[in-house]
């Protein structure tokens, strides 16, 4: 399994580069230009990580999330799940910058190779900013009420969460 | 919402530090946490970049247009009242590709142009109907081929495997986009009214 994501890198860098030069693109430009707006979104990014990195560093430092985990370990653990994972997976919803400042710090405690770290790690790759995405989306077409919204994309997030912690472990 | 949290943050964090003694690591944690922010995107920057000057190149060379064009048929399949909006459904298109590919800030633009396109078709709504609904629910399941982010991110946290999430990450973000798209269905089964 770990072969697949090892070929993917590659795999993905190449097709795309020979498409690219297939369709006459000029390829480099092209790179140069979506590298561009790499910079530019973390430019855009870097005020909320600076202040959330603090946040969570605090918040590490004080011991809290030592705390939190003895209390939430005895739960945790009837489900197989590490205990550090978790206020990632609550952060995970409703902040992309706090989610990404709690990734960091399970990595910092774990590992990000350990199986906390890649649990987090899956969960943060497979699922949105929703409620964030909600309010967006929602309030850009003028309409107030959400209906079902919340509770399907809700659903979604513990589905992809459930899923992270089961192919981490089966893998 | 973030001025809560974060306030939260702040206040528990030194509560904490009280209770436990570490008043002393709280106050180096502070300047620490704001060094440790910059260093983290520095070191994730090249990585992020690679990626977005990667899908860039996809882009421009038509590769999104072609994505769209094969998913169109299942996303009006699964929108039946927008399916002839064919100017929402064009746009809805983009944004779902645009997600997979990993190009968050055409994502999002393309996404509110969705909405809005969607919105327009009705009558005077307050409520969404169900195509709207679902659209957003596929946005929050997150499918993409590679979840740059993270991946930079394990990269810079030192991992020697920091692509070896993918396939978990496939199928989980597949999980979710199912299990979101069948409790959309299902709840809009339930719901009386459009």
């Amino acid at each position: 399994m770990d072969k697949i994501g090892l070929y993917a890198v590659p795999v993905v860098i190449s097709v795309i580069a020979a498409w690219g030069a297939l369709k006459g693109t000029d390829i480099f430009e092209a790179f140069k230009e979506g590298a561009r707006d790499g910079i530019t979104s973390l430019v855009s990014i870097a005020p909320s990580v600076i202040g959330l990195v603090i946040g969570v560093n605090m918040l590490t430092a004080s011991g809290f999330f030592d705390m939190l985990c003895g209390w939430l370990s005895p739960v945790t653990q009837s489900l197989g799940v590490p205990p550090e994972v978790l206020p990632m997976a609550l952060m995970r919803p409703v902040s992309g910058s706090g989610s990404f400042a709690l990734l960091n710090s399970v990595f910092e405690k774990c590992g990000a190779d350990s199986e906390a770290g890649r649990i987090a790690s899956v969960m943060a790759g497979s699922t949105e900013t929703t409620f964030y995405a909600i309010a967006v989306y929602f309030g850009a077409a003028g309409i107030k009420k959400t209906s079902y919204a919340i509770p399907a994309a809700v659903l979604a997030d513990m589905t992809g969460m459930l899923m992270a912690v089961i192919t981490v472990k089966l893998m | 919402m973030l001025a809560y949290l974060w306030l939260f943050m702040i206040i528990v964090s030194f509560f904490c530090s009280i209770l436990t003694g570490n008043v002393e690591a709280l106050a180096m944690s502070i300047t620490e946490g704001a060094d440790k922010a910059i260093k983290l995107l520095l070191s994730m920057a090249g990585v992020m970049c690679l990626w977005t000057g990667i899908m860039k190149i996809g882009d421009k060379s038509g590769l999104t247009d072609a994505a769209a064009r094969l998913l169109s048929p299942v996303l009006a399949r699964l929108m039946p009242e927008q399916r002839h909006n064919s100017k929402a459904m064009r746009s809805v298109a983009a944004n779902v590709t645009a997600n997979i590919l990993g190009l968050g800030n055409a994502a999002t633009p393309l996404g509110i142009k969705a909405m809005r396109e969607m919105a327009a078709s009705g009558d005077e709504r307050t409520l969404p109907d169900r195509s709207m609904i679902l659209f957003v629910v596929i946005n929050t399941a997150s499918l993409q081929l590679i979840p740059t982010t993270a991946a930079a991110l394990r990269q810079a946290a030192g991992s020697t495997q920091p692509y070896s999430i993918l396939p978990c990450v496939w199928i989980s973000s597949a999980a979710a986009l199912a299990a979101g798209i069948s409790a959309a269905k299902l709840f809009g089964a339930w719901r009386k009214n459009g």
